[in-house]
């Protein structure tokens, strides 16, 4: 069986994948870093008691990763989007969680 | 020869299930590698797309399976608080850490860092299992800038997976979780 490149998928859903994954692991970062400089925070982040503000900390994030997935997808996914910058921009994203989740550079900020 | 309980599920979590997920992750790098050294003529891979599919959706479950054990099992003991007048802090790992200005910084930036990075592992597999499960190997070459940012995205992973479980290994050495009940592998009869 040949196969012909017009079945191929528009890349709009990767792109979407890719860029969510990217946002949510920033939004971990920076709300694990907010959670220990404001102490409110900190306490709102108690979702399940025994493993304190981390519960929070990760839910919300995945949240908002899952939520922005969904919504990009949605709109992206019948499209061919400019892959290469959306791909750049998320795997910058994802460096900079892995160095903020760095508590000697979280301080630093 | 004996266990505790809480050292038997750090186990579990740490030496069976991060580091299967650490090995996954070095297969699927080497396989990504390979896909993505060969040239655009080479012969089509689809044949055996079923089984990096299975593969890579099984990693996601590694991944998750271990974040969630550490946060939601281990996590808990680790952190405990130990009641007031506490001289043995043996049972309350970050007590016994923080108790010390030798040991205090394999908390504050150790676990710190540990219990943070590790999430970004399983986020950012999850995206690359579901790409390459919905695009498969002719959807990936058919958008070339995939198969890098896919292979960008894995080797992420595979790090921030690679320093919870060095710092998760390190941690059990300064601290150990243990307690709770005795699992006897060996009695002396």
């Amino acid at each position: 069986m040949t196969s012909n490149s017009d079945d191929v998928l528009p890349n709009g859903s990767a792109a979407a994948a890719i860029l969510a994954a990217g946002i949510g692991a920033f939004a971990l970062a920076v709300i694990a870093d907010a959670a220990d400089r404001i102490v409110s925070l900190q306490h709102a982040m108690i979702f399940y008691r025994p493993t304190g503000p981390l519960s929070g900390v990760t839910t919300s994030a995945i949240v908002i990763w899952l939520l922005t997935w969904f919504v990009l997808d949605r709109t992206w996914k019948q499209r061919t989007v400019a892959l290469r910058p959306i791909s750049v921009t998320a795997f910058v994203l994802l460096v900079l969680s892995v160095l903020l989740t760095f508590p000697p550079l979280a301080d630093l900020l | 020869m004996e266990l505790t309980a809480r050292g038997f599920w750090t186990m579990v979590h740490g030496m069976g299930f991060g580091a299967l997920y650490l090995l996954a992750c070095s297969g699927a790098i080497v396989e990504l590698w390979r896909r993505a050294s060969s040239s655009e003529s080479a012969p089509d891979q689809t044949a055996d797309d079923a089984f990096l599919r299975t593969y890579v959706i099984a990693m996601a479950v590694l991944a998750w399976i271990t974040v969630l054990t550490g946060a939601y099992v281990i996590y808990p003991w680790y952190r405990a608080v130990a009641p007031a007048n506490t001289l043995d802090l043996s049972g309350f790992p970050q007590r016994l850490l923080m108790s010390s200005p030798t040991t205090t910084q394999w908390h504050s930036i150790g676990m710190e860092w540990k219990e943070h990075v590790a999430w970004l592992a399983p986020i950012s597999i999850t995206m690359a299992a579901v790409v390459f499960y919905k695009y498969g190997e002719r959807g990936i070459r058919a958008h070339p800038p995939l198969r890098k940012t896919l292979m960008g995205f894995v080797l992420v992973s595979f790090v921030s997976a690679a320093i919870a479980g060095m710092f998760g290994a390190m941690l059990s050495k300064k601290a150990p979780v243990e307690g709770g009940a005795t699992l006897h592998i060996v009695s002396d009869k």
